[in-house]
């Protein structure tokens, strides 16, 4: 098997769980708080060089937040020096002149700025900070400063996609080259929250209607780049463009998987601590696990459509249905399809019982591992 | 899309923030950009390879001319290249 199997191009370094602010709808696992053991500078110096060995090209730092790790700088400069294109995936939160400015210096090549709202009360509500939007704004001039191209990055959910406009706006004055409006994905904390964050599909729809027209008015100026939520849609997303085809995550705690969300399938993930990259990718359980399409039970085997969409996301397939063999229940051909019509279905009838929003902490994830 | 006498004599930069690259495991050239990656053919890779922000279309042309001479059209893929490109955002002219 290992000859057709393509080398990793992306690389995500998961620097860290820890973060300063307390996002309901966080990609990272409910029990984050019980995850120690970070991999010290050394080795993640090492997994940066095994990565670029074997082929990765993009390297994401993230977390958590990753200007928490106060070894970023020397980590950013490592990255460079081996040909990484670097991309900084951050809150702004822990960011100031003086560290862009090492960071630009060490040869960091991009910083995405996520912000919860175009207004600061919304904004730092989600957040769970006060601080946070002023922060933000404060930061975007800086990465502009230093002539960094400026990603800015919304999650979108019910209760700010009816900002839109005003979130667009905001982008505008700001100066942004790429916006992602990226609808909340239901894993981990969006998930526990997701009575809470979809959208109807009468918000989602104008939402979508007001991008379009500001992609149209400002197309040379700024890109936009719509996330739908795949409850929404019929068939799957080709999730991390195929099981272990070009994305690798290394997790704060060393273990590697083949995307972000996958520590929750039930699967022994090798660690890079004490397995080499390559033989991870290529030779490891986890990553061979869902490569190629023998894995795969009805629908998915005899669909005509496998090769585009490999069966959806593993992950979901196995938070919904119970089965990471199964289809992903967003397709309508899947068995299960129901579980998110009912999902959608409630968030086009809310009732007064939705359970509010658990905010991601180590408080509640200590709470939710308990359970 | 520009006429081509024009855009023969015009010099093409690439754009700020993207950055071309030789990936010796993918075996070709990639234009990196924030987080994305365009893998790029031999013709395209041969073509922005050459484009250094001082030599005119025509220039790169010829470059490739004397570089490789028992290819042929090399002068219309240029200008189909750099017409392509710029509305891609890749490039732009000076």
């Amino acid at each position: 098997m290992s000859s057709r199997i393509g080398p990793p191009l992306w690389l995500l370094a998961e620097l860290t769980y820890r973060c300063p602010l307390q996002c309901p709808y966080c990609s990272n696992p409910l029990e984050f708080a019980q995850i120690k053991n970070e991999l010290s500078t050394d080795e993640w110096l090492q997994v940066l060089r095994q990565g670029r060995e074997l082929g990765a090209a993009q390297l994401g730092f993230s977390g958590g937040e990753p200007l928490l790790r106060q070894d970023l700088e020397e980590l950013a400069g490592e990255a460079r020096g081996l040909g990484y294109y670097s991309n900084l995936i951050t809150s702004g939160m822990g960011l100031n002149y003086d560290r862009v400015s090492a960071l630009k210096t060490a040869g960091l090549d991009h910083i995405q700025l996520s912000f919860q709202d175009s207004e600061k009360e919304l904004n730092d509500q989600i957040a769970g900070s006060h601080k946070a939007f002023d922060k933000k704004l404060e930061m975007a001039q800086v990465v502009k400063e230093f002539d960094y191209p400026m990603v800015i990055n919304f999650v979108l959910h019910r209760h700010n996609i009816d900002h839109i406009e005003s979130i667009l706006d905001l982008c505008l004055q700001l100066g942004a080259d790429y916006v992602e409006l990226a609808n909340v994905q239901y894993y981990g904390w969006g998930l526990h929250n997701r009575d809470d964050l979809m959208p109807s599909a009468e918000q989602l729809c104008h939402a979508e209607e007001v991008t379009q027209r500001y992609r149209k008015q400002y197309q040379n100026k700024m890109q936009l780049i719509f996330v739908v939520p795949d409850y929404y849609e019929t068939r799957p997303k080709g999730c991390m463009n195929g099981w272990g085809s070009v994305f690798l995550t290394v997790a704060p705690d060393g273990l590697a998987l083949p995307c972000h969300s996958a520590r929750d399938l039930p699967i022994t993930f090798p660690n890079v601590k004490t397995t080499a990259l390559r033989d991870i990718w290529y030779g490891s359980d986890g990553f061979n696990r869902y490569r190629g399409d023998e894995w795969m039970a009805e629908p998915c085997r005899s669909c005509p459509e496998k090769e585009k969409d490999f069966g959806g996301c593993r992950c979901q397939a196995y938070l919904l249905t119970g089965q990471a063999e199964n289809a992903d229940p967003v397709c309508d051909k899947s068995p299960h399809h129901h579980v998110i019509q009912a999902a959608v279905m409630r968030a086009q009838h809310r009732e007064g019982d939705v359970q509010p929003l658990l905010f991601r902490n180590t408080k509640n994830s200590k709470q939710l591992a308990e359970r | 899309m520009m006429h081509a006498d024009r855009v023969t004599s015009v010099v093409p930069i690439l754009s700020r923030h993207f950055r071309l690259q030789w990936e010796p495991v993918q075996d070709c050239f990639v234009l990196l950009y924030p987080e994305g990656m365009v893998k790029l053919n031999a013709s395209a890779g041969e073509i922005l390879n050459a484009c250094d922000g001082k030599r005119s279309v025509i220039e790169i042309s010829e470059f490739l001319e004397n570089k490789y001479p028992d290819a042929d059209g090399i002068s219309g893929d240029v200008i189909d290249f750099f017409s392509a490109a710029e509305d891609k955002g890749w490039t732009h002219f000076v």
